[in-house]
């Protein structure tokens, strides 16, 4: 679906007219990301970031299968392969530090993705389901993300995956066994790291697969945009193309500047040393931490400390899921008609609190459960899941949103496109 | 029926992390955590410079060539060095004739077979071989340290945190223990009796748990004689084993950095003209 004032895609040349009456392969290219897609004209920088997501993920898949052919999936000499990589395949270092790397950006523009769905409500119908399988796309990141960092088979690598598989221990009566089937064995090893390679392998296809579900489900609307106001008529909107690829294509420059500065000259700034040492199941690590992708999930997880009708531990798996999943319940806990945060004075309070509180929750993750750690996670957590569960429906209902523009353009032409996240409250 | 059920889980988990919050709390106030003496008394890695720092950072081949000579004649009678083959001591400035010496002299030898019987054997090493260990396997190491297993060395600058720095401040780190003081003033030995080095172990306030099985193994000036006529202080040995440790756990550093100001100077001019692209497309869009 597209609006009805949309370009039509008619081929002048005479191949290009060929192919599309017998595939029409370039008509659907034009219609979701060419000339053919009208987005409202005052999207912000942040809507570059799921252009920006998608890159990353393609970088991932490129580096990530010319790595597997010089990577050995097997517990004996995964490690070393991996130094093999580092120091005899040409470019090898370029490749795995880009991955690695490319791992860590491409959560930090997804984090930021998120946040600017969160802000300005894009989340709300008729999008929910955009914001579904965002969701599941996230979920089969973690997933990936988690499985991809014990391939090295250091340290973090082997006890990352002992601490995460543990947790499905905690449920009760058929824990022990799910554990033990998960990882093929009583600890991680061979079998485990065979099975993790194969999914590591498979899950980016699968989140391509869905990212396309994703951008189909955005264009049954079409795209949000900073006021969260609907487009009214064709004045309110731009072609995709050239406006926003040429948007993107700067942003792209700006993303990739920041993740070469790290790829090249701090590669190892965003990883753990202990994943230098090769894995040791009769060592232990001092301080056993996920990637900093996880933290705050792991400060959630560690921040129940005491048995009350549950163990402990079961509450802290319980609310680790329960942090992702009730974001899937988003769009009917919040029900505020009024989709942009620049005219929710309230909610804008809460939101920042919680941007706030979500990077608290990822400083204590990374730190060691030791106090003051813990009982600031507690605190943390408890906001975590107040602002969503309890928070968002209170206000939602009781709060008296600003006077909303009367159009996408008559905001624009007076100024007040909410082309920055807060300064334009006035309405 | 969502916010009901929301409302109730979220009054659920906020009540059961406060109820943790004020467990924890009590325990924190009637029994607070005792320090630690590692907490007290660790040091930080003493601030040290190395050619390959910064993003335009090169190697000191001189320095390398002198770490490696530290590296063979001290640590290499106990520390392995598995991920380094002979043939990348090209990088370090060496002539291959130089490099084939080198592995041919090397003091341990590569296990081999007899080519007649079969029999275990060993050969003399070639540029294509990866450093012999010093040791058969960790059995033997351990039987020959005191049960302590000295590690590779190959990527312990980057399996530690300021590798090259923690290297060279472990390295001049041995003090006696009786008298230490931290930056507080605190002796240790008054501030935890308990606390004394056994006698197996030797007091290293940078390592990560204080004692530390390896002798001190760089115990006099002048225990190596440099080639280029250096003047081969403690001080001096420390930084140059820890450069060629840096090498060794990164030999790509200098493509790295090359390539890195050559990639990020591409991006900014391909930025720019994105940019400028994206202002003259927009030029007459109000938005």
């Amino acid at each position: 679906m597209s609006f009805p004032w949309a370009n039509h895609y008619e081929p002048k040349n005479p191949l290009m007219k060929w192919v599309d009456q017998r595939l029409p392969l370039p008509r659907l290219v034009y219609n979701a990301v060419g000339a053919g897609y009208p987005v409202p004209r005052n999207l912000n920088y942040f809507w570059n970031f799921g252009v920006l997501s998608g890159a990353a993920l393609g970088i991932q898949i490129i580096t990530g299968i010319i790595l597997a052919m010089h990577y050995a999936a097997n517990g004996a000499v995964a490690f070393d392969s991996v130094e093999h990589i580092m120091r005899d395949v040409n470019s090898g270092w370029m490749l795995r530090y880009a991955h690695a790397t490319g791992a860590s950006f491409f959560f930090i523009v997804v984090y930021l993705h998120i946040f600017r769905g969160l802000y300005y409500g894009s989340y709300k119908a008729p999008r929910e389901m955009v914001w579904l399988l965002g969701l599941v796309i996230f979920l089969l990141m973690m997933a990936t993300g988690f499985m991809g960092y014990v391939l090295p088979w250091g340290q973090m690598s082997f006890w990352g995956a002992k601490v995460i598989t543990g947790l499905f221990g905690a449920i009760p009566v058929v824990g022990t066994p799910i554990q033990t089937w998960l990882l093929g064995g009583f600890a991680p090893d061979n079998a485990a790291l065979n099975r993790f390679f194969s999914l590591h392998y498979l899950l980016p296809f699968v989140i391509a697969g869905v990212i396309i579900l994703h951008i189909w489900a955005l264009h049954i609307p079409g795209s949000s945009n900073p006021t969260g106001i609907d487009v009214k008529g064709p004045q309110d909107t731009i072609p995709f193309h050239p406006y926003y690829t040429a948007k993107d294509g700067f942003g792209l420059g700006v993303f990739l500047i920041l993740y070469c500065l790290v790829l090249f000259f701090a590669p190892n700034a965003l990883g753990h040393p202990d994943n230098y040492i090769a894995a040791n199941p009769l060592s232990t690590p001092a301080h056993i931490v996920p990637e900093w992708y996880f933290w705050p999930f792991y400060a959630i997880l560690r921040a129940f400390t005491v048995d009350f009708i549950l163990p402990a531990k079961l509450w802290g798996v319980i609310a680790m899921f329960g942090a992702i999943l009730l974001l899937f319940f988003l769009p009917w806990l919040d029900k505020s008609p009024v989709r942009s945060g620049n005219y929710r004075p309230a909610f804008k309070k809460f939101f920042w609190l919680l941007v706030v509180d979500v990077l608290i929750l990822g400083y204590c993750g990374g730190s060691p459960a030791a106090e003051p750690y813990v009982m600031i996670s507690q605190l943390a957590a408890a906001y975590y899941f107040a602002h969503f569960l309890i928070i968002l429906p209170i206000v939602s209902r009781m709060e008296r949103p600003l006077p909303l523009p009367n159009s996408i353009t008559e905001a624009v032409l007076e100024g007040k496109s909410g082309a920055t996240l807060s300064t334009s409250t006035q309405g | 029926m969502v916010r009901p059920i929301a409302f109730l889980a979220g009054l659920g988990l906020v009540f059961v992390l406060l109820f943790s919050l004020v467990t924890g709390a009590i325990a924190y106030i009637s029994e607070p955590p005792k320090p630690t003496v590692e907490h007290e008394f660790h040091l930080h890695p003493k601030a040290v410079h190395f050619a390959s720092d910064g993003p335009f950072g090169k190697f000191d081949r001189q320095q390398l060539q002198r770490g490696f000579q530290v590296y063979k004649e001290v640590c290499s009678a106990c520390h392995s060095l598995h991920q380094v083959a002979f043939r990348d001591f090209k990088d370090l400035g060496f002539t291959d004739a130089e490099v084939k010496a080198i592995a041919k002299g090397w003091a341990t030898e590569v296990p081999s077979i007899n080519p007649e019987t079969g029999e275990p054997a060993t050969r003399k090493g070639t540029p294509a071989d990866k450093i012999p260990a010093p040791y058969a396997n960790e059995v033997a190491a351990r039987a020959a340290n005191n049960n302590a297993l000295p590690p590779d060395l190959s990527l312990m600058t980057k399996a530690r945190h300021d590798g090259g720095a923690y290297v060279y401040s472990l390295l001049t780190g041995y003090t006696d223990q009786a008298g230490f003081k931290n930056e507080k003033g605190e002796e240790i030995l008054k501030a935890f009796p308990d606390a004394k080095t056994p006698a197996s172990l030797h007091f290293n306030p940078y390592f990560a748990n204080l004692n530390i099985a390896m002798p001190p193994p760089l115990a006099a000036d002048g225990q190596v004689t440099y080639a280029d006529g250096t003047v081969a202080t403690k001080d001096q040995m420390a930084k140059d084993v820890a450069a060629f440790l840096v090498w060794t756990a990164e030999p790509k550093l200098e493509n790295r950095h090359r390539t890195g100001v050559a990639v990020v100077l591409f991006l900014l001019i391909a930025t720019v003209l994105a940019y400028l692209s994206y202002r003259n497309i927009w030029a007459g869009i109000k938005h």
